[in-house]
């Protein structure tokens, strides 16, 4: 079992084509409210779980630390995450960048979906867009996207 | 990820993605990547390492300095060399009237309990099967590796969530037993080849792929390099 062997496994995997890249300028960082996404599947307690395939997005609170991993992939360390939160969700770290003012704020809220997907049209065409919608209701400005 | 970083981007919020496979991000190319050569599982790099973790972050809120696409990598590597294992020590033998592997798992909860009193829960059992329950998951793999239909051995759940909330378990058990932060990798090597619980799971998924169960069954059990 290695890494560059699991991370091999992928390699003939399609990937999702763009014609273009769209752009957004955002506003300078100090002043930027800031969101993670990530793909981990993470989830509260008390949220419900990823489904196989679940195509939908969990709604992170910023202020709490109880997170579960509910990403159905065994083809990942888990325990970086085990021990330290920050290695996939860097809230913490956030939090120290707007305290000191590299960033304007961490936003209360974050996103997190499922990665372990083959078929992305659902993502792209519904979950991706409500969930960026959510968080420009929610005045984000800078989205970090964090894998697993 | 990066497929997602092209949709919020045509929403109007600037994004920065963060990959860990050198392929994925520059084939997606999302609007700013950051290629991290990090072990899956670890896309920060380094668990309880601020300094470190915020080197990664300080690079990517750089490349919203950049008037244009860009996908750059990120100066430190870190490498799995598929040797590093976990050093703990396993419960002794308790109770013989159990199978051995449900005996190693029951005499692994008190460190279990003390992990997640220290660290939290976040990919140890609950997900599918709660800790009290992880005896009998285990023996339902005992059971399936010795033959029986996994139909019919009592499995509680999809196989692979199963096989996945045992390994959480035991890897949140080692975390307590062990001293150090493990390597990535290190956790779950220990547990396909070093314990009771995770041979069994190994040899359950052999049995079920030469029973001709269908491939999605019994392939995510394990990593899919096993």
């Amino acid at each position: 079992m290695a890494d560059s062997d699991i991370k091999a496994l992928t390699g003939g995997l399609e990937l999702p084509d763009f014609e273009s890249t769209a752009f957004t300028t955002p506003p300078p960082l100090a002043e930027a409210k800031v969101a993670i996404v990530t793909s981990a599947s993470l989830h509260h307690p008390d949220q419900d779980d990823f489904s196989p395939m679940d195509t939908g997005y969990r709604v992170l609170d910023g202020g709490r630390r109880d997170y579960m991993c509910g990403h159905w992939s065994p083809n990942f360390d888990a325990t970086g995450i085990a021990l330290d939160l920050n290695t996939v969700f860097p809230i913490d770290r956030l939090d120290e960048l707007a305290a000191d003012g590299t960033i304007g704020s961490v936003s209360d809220i974050h996103l997190s979906y499922a990665g372990n997907q083959f078929d992305l049209s659902a993502v792209r065409m519904d979950s991706g867009p409500a969930g960026a919608k959510f968080l420009r209701d929610h005045e984000v400005d800078v989205v970090l996207f964090t894998p697993v | 990820m990066s497929a997602l970083a092209h949709v919020f981007e045509e929403a109007g919020i600037a994004t920065l993605a963060l990959g860990s496979i050198g392929a994925h991000i520059q084939g997606t190319a999302p609007p700013r990547g950051l290629w991290c050569e990090f072990p899956l599982g670890r896309p920060l790099g380094k668990p309880n390492d601020p300094a470190f973790q915020h080197r990664v972050l300080a690079h990517a809120f750089g490349l919203l300095d950049s008037s244009e696409p860009v996908v750059e990598k990120f100066a430190e590597t870190i490498i799995d060399d598929g040797t590093a294992t976990m050093s703990c020590e396993l419960p002794p033998r308790h109770d013989p009237s159990l199978h051995p592997a449900v005996d190693e798992a029951n005499g692994l909860r008190p460190a279990y309990d003390r992990a997640v009193a220290k660290l939290g829960n976040r990919t140890g059992a609950g997900r599918t099967v709660a800790a009290d329950d992880i005896g009998a998951a285990v023996l339902a793999f005992t059971k399936i590796a010795e033959g029986t239909p996994w139909k019919e051995a009592g499995i509680p759940g999809i196989p692979a969530r199963v096989a996945q909330d045992i390994r959480g378990y035991y890897e949140t058990a080692a975390l307590a037993l062990a001293e150090h932060a493990p390597a990535a990798w290190a956790g779950a090597r220990w547990f396909f080849t070093s314990t009771e619980a995770g041979r069994a799971i190994v040899d359950a998924r052999q049995a079920m792929a030469d029973a001709g169960e269908k491939h999605p069954i019994w392939f995510y059990i394990t990593p899919g390099d096993m």
